[in-house]
Order: structure tokens, then sequence, then C-alpha cells
């Protein structure tokens, strides 16, 4: 059981934690408006070459891992849904982080999200 | 086509992508993990043989792939897009995940389950009916 919930804390805090390295690291490079081949292996180079690219991937690898592992244990229709929880750390990691501004009703949104994650919980008792 | 009607119709075409892949990734990794058969407990050394094994399996790198084209969508979109926009716009992913497990793989879901991932939904739709973008890039 503590295993599964170290688990399922690296999917969310690991996994939203990485995907905002991510955005950082995107919005420094800016808008992709060139969808050609080659042009998206420039990107990807330019991506390579900014420091919160490889923090986030290594994140998103940890988080990544931790899927595989509680996948073996849990089924996909308990675990995806309970992931939903990074949406609170996302929506602090937004404001706090990228420095975005989250709305009133951002924020109920998120509450509800607190609210379906529960009954995902309480449903597999 | 104006450059808004540009941007926005980039956007949405990178999300259904990312709600296509996602799941579909979550779903193949699901029945890849499946056929290794059940897994007693969670320790390190169980987890690393369980890892092991996986990655001898088709249907996990089919996931994977699933995974890497859902990655690319995601982060090709936050180059222009707000992290706090398009990662609930993309939650309808999780509503499609749960109804291919439930037909796909036959899981049980219970109705009090069914009930959270509707809610779950909800909420995100409203908060990415919010604004798109609060930030000037750098």
């Amino acid at each position: 059981m503590l295993g599964e919930f170290v688990l399922f804390l690296l999917i969310m805090g690991a996994g939203t934690a990485g995907e905002l390295c991510m955005a950082r690291a995107m919005r420094t490079i800016g808008e992709v408006t060139d969808f050609r081949p080659l042009a998206l292996v420039a990107v990807a180079a330019r991506a390579m070459q900014v420091s919160w690219t490889w923090l986030g991937l290594g994140l998103m690898a940890l988080a990544f891992f931790s899927l595989l592992g509680i996948l073996a244990v849990e089924n996909v229709s308990f675990v995806v849904p309970v992931t939903a929880l990074s949406y609170v750390v996302g929506t602090f990691g937004g404001k706090v982080f990228l420095r975005e501004r989250v709305t009133g009703p951002r924020w109920l949104g998120v509450l509800l999200v607190c609210l379906g994650v529960s009954l995902v919980l309480l449903g597999k008792r | 086509m104006t450059p808004a009607n540009r941007l926005h119709l980039k956007t949405y075409f990178l999300i259904v992508l990312m709600v296509v892949f996602g799941p579909l990734g979550n779903l193949l990794l699901g029945k890849g993990m499946k056929q290794l058969g059940a897994t007693a407990s969670v320790t390190p050394a169980e987890l690393a043989r369980v890892l092991f094994q996986a990655l001898q399996s088709e249907v996990v790198w089919l996931g994977i792939g699933s995974l890497i084209a859902f990655f690319v969508a995601y982060t090709l979109v936050l180059s222009w897009a707000d992290y706090s926009y398009v990662q609930p716009t993309s939650a309808i992913a999780y509503g499609t995940s749960a109804l291919l497990g439930r037909f796909v793989l036959e899981e049980k879901v219970s109705s009090v389950q069914w009930a959270g991932i509707l809610i779950i939904c909800m909420g995100v739709l409203i908060v990415g009916r919010t604004h798109p973008s609060t930030t000037e890039q750098s």
C-alpha cells in the first residue's frame, strides 16, 4: 500500500513538474508555426539546448516508469482518473512557476476535479 | 483564414491528437502489463523484474509509441498556449481512457466512479473555457 502511494505521488508530482519544465522550455523557444518534418526536427534540436527540457524529460521519465509500475497492480480505469489530481498541482505550478493568471472559474474547475477524484477513490472501495 | 482562426485550428488539431494518442497509449500499456500477469507486491526488485519483462512486450512498445505521439503534440501546443489551458482541455482523455478500459479491457467501473469521471470532465471543461493565454511569451 505504501509502495502504491509513493508511485501515485511520483506520477502526480514528478509528472506535473516535468510538464511545467517543458512548458517553460517551449515558452523560451516561442510559437511553432512550421510543421514540416524538417522544421519540427529543428524545433526539437533547439529544445534540446534548453536546460528546462532536460529537467522536464527526466522528471517525466520518472513519472512514466511509476505509471508503468502502478499499472502492474491497478486497473487503468482507476489509475488514470486518480492521476487527474495533478490538475491541482499543475494549477499552482502554472500560477507560481509560469506566472499564469488563475481566475475564479479556473479554481472552480480545479475543485470539481478534486471532487471527481475523491468519488473515483470512494467508488473503488 | 485569419491568424486567430489558424491559431485555434492548429490548437484544436493538436489537442485532438493528444486526446486520441494519450488514452490509446494508456490502454496499450494497461493491456501489455496485464499480459505479464498479476504482481503481488510493489517492492523495487519486483518492479525492476516487471519493467524488464514489459520492455519485451510489443503491446507495451505500441503504447510507448502512442505516448510519444501524444508528447510531441503536447509539447508543440505548449509553444503558444498556456499550460493551465492545455492541461485541462486535454482532460477529455481521462474520460476516454475509462471508456476504453471498460469496453476494451472489460475492467469493472462502478457508477460512483463514472460519476467521479463525469465531474472531473466538467471541472476541466470549466477550466478550459477560461482565457487560453494569460502571459506574454519570453
